[in-house]
């Protein structure tokens, strides 16, 4: 029997979905509205998320080693630096690297060349290029390598200095304004999805609102209170799925004319993007639009089923 | 069968529609209640379906006191009472079969059952070339005749017909007492309302008059059904 009335609840959402074309159209429209916004929220955290990223990366601690530091001592500090729970990588660069590094940069310098030329022995140590998992940890690696800790009294004589405190400044604004991109994010986001539920929620009630005699009647028959409720059910969730596939139509040409156009920009190609994560995108999309369809209708035909 | 004892009903905005009914109905009866406007007909049916509770006073299903019915209840209840108001109260997104079938799925009834019971009924109240019209394609006549059929589809041990006959005219007034009659003779209690004159004298054994929201007179009559 549970199927049979599971059939007749559908069919019969599906009939008044399809007969009320107005009031449909009106209530898929709306929910297009806040599901497009939902996507648009999920691609711009995308794009705060690279830009963040990106930021992040430019980022990094350098020490440099004095001159006669053995290799072995930088290797082991690096290993023991690659352990901490802080550090994303480290990268080496031998004194040998350095000067050759150091001769690219200035090739065209020739009073510098040669001024090096003249000095003869390479003036130039070591180092390691630092890169934290989070641009707010960088304070800590510094604190093991400059504090009071074990690595720093062991490693004191081979450094010959750490850029941190020259970095400090931008790193710490830097993790003010990732912190409030995404503080300002979240509150963009939470302002437009309650606005677009409150739409939606609304949109949905005049619907509901327009069958509200029809549902006493029904009601008057005989018919069960989730009887009555569940065609509505149906028609709010054939309302969220319509309005997905809509957001979606929608949402890949603007992505990939975005992607064509800004991939320099966002650093990264938003179309390529959206259809990868596609699944988890659009499954989320479709999931809130469902449930703002069912929920809206349920809270709508609640008012209504009290004869 | 149903029994109003000591029932006064007062509405929220202090309009008294009952002032202590006491009423008793049994099985297979056909109990015409008249009255005018206001009298409180409507009212005494709403209690019935617990579409309405009394202010004071007990109105017993069977003697169960329908007010203390939850909402799964009442829905049992109104599976077993057919109702006809003189506003139709057809489902107008619905065609005329839909309509049928709606109050045979809500009662839980088989697809087979439905198909087989739907046309049927549609013959007896003479609407089978009508089956997917909706409401708002059928005359008032047609209207009726169909809230008539949604009503009896179930097979009700009661049927109420609420000012049945209020938007039709003579001809289709004839038709619908006739069906009323038939229903009744197939052993239906019927509870009919009416302020109609042409009602009043050709149906009903039992004739309840009402004023003001009090039973004026309740009389058993000889006329022929």
């Amino acid at each position: 029997m549970f199927w049979v009335r599971l059939q007749r609840v559908v069919r019969s959402g599906w009939i008044n979905f399809r007969r009320n074309r107005l009031v449909s159209y009106a209530a898929i429209l709306v929910t297009t509205i806040t599901l497009s916004v939902a996507t648009a929220i999920l691609l711009f955290q995308a794009v705060l998320t690279s830009a963040i990223t990106q930021v992040q990366n430019k980022v990094d601690i350098a020490v440099y080693f004095t001159v006669d530091a053995p290799e072995d001592s930088i290797l082991a500090l690096k290993s023991t630096l690659e352990k901490l729970p802080e550090v994303a990588n480290v990268q080496y660069t031998s004194a040998d690297q350095q000067v050759l590094d150091f001769r690219d940069r200035h090739a065209d310098d020739y009073l510098t060349l040669e001024a090096l030329d003249e000095l003869g022995d390479n003036p130039f140590g070591g180092s390691l290029l630092i890169k934290a998992k989070d641009s707010t940890q960088y304070e800590a690696i510094a604190q093991v390598l400059q504090g009071d800790s074990q690595v720093a009294r062991d490693n004191a004589q081979i450094i010959d200095r750490i850029n941190y405190s020259q970095n400090k400044l931008i790193i710490d604004r830097l993790n003010t304004l990732i912190r409030d991109a995404r503080t300002v994010g979240l509150g963009i986001t939470a302002v437009l999805a309650l606005i677009s539920i409150v739409i939606v929620f609304t949109t949905v009630r005049l619907t509901i609102y327009v069958a509200r005699e029809e549902i006493g009647i029904m009601r008057l028959v005989g018919a069960s209170s989730g009887y009555v409720r569940a065609p509505f059910l149906v028609e709010g969730i054939l309302y969220g799925f319509f309005a997905f596939v809509i957001a979606t139509a929608l949402f890949l040409p603007l992505t990939y004319v975005i992607g064509v156009r800004a991939t320099d920009i966002l650093g990264f190609n938003l179309y390529t993007y959206y259809t990868t994560h596609f699944l988890s995108i659009g499954g989320l999309v479709l999931l809130v639009g469902i449930f703002l369809g069912w929920l809206s209708s349920f809270l709508a035909v609640h008012r209504y089923l009290n004869v | 069968m149903i029994k109003f004892v000591n029932v006064s009903k007062v509405y929220p905005n202090g309009s008294v529609a009952l002032e202590d009914i006491n009423l008793e109905i049994t099985t297979a009866e056909f109990v015409t209640i008249i009255g005018p406007s206001g009298a409180g007909k409507t009212t005494l049916t709403k209690l019935v379906l617990a579409e309405e509770t009394p202010t004071e006073g007990t109105v017993l299903f069977e003697n169960i006191d329908v007010a203390s019915f939850n909402r799964d209840e009442k829905t049992q209840l109104r599976r077993r009472i057919g109702t006809v108001f003189q506003e139709f109260r057809l489902l107008g997104s619905k065609t005329a079969y839909e309509n049928i079938a709606f109050a045979m799925e809500a009662a839980g009834k088989t697809d087979d059952e439905i198909v087989s019971d739907v046309p049927h009924v549609l013959q007896l109240v003479d609407l089978q070339d009508r089956m997917f019209h909706f409401p708002g394609q059928l005359s008032g006549g047609e209207k009726q005749r169909l809230a008539i059929a949604r009503a009896i589809i179930n097979q009700p041990e009661v049927l109420i017909a609420d000012e049945p006959t209020g938007n039709l005219d003579e001809a289709s007034t004839k038709e619908v007492i006739h069906i009323l009659k038939k229903i009744n003779d197939l052993g239906t209690t019927v509870i009919l309302t009416t302020h109609d004159p042409l009602l009043i004298h050709a149906v009903g054994k039992r004739l309840v008059s009402m004023e003001k929201g009090r039973i004026a007179s309740d009389e058993e009559r000889k006329i022929k059904v």
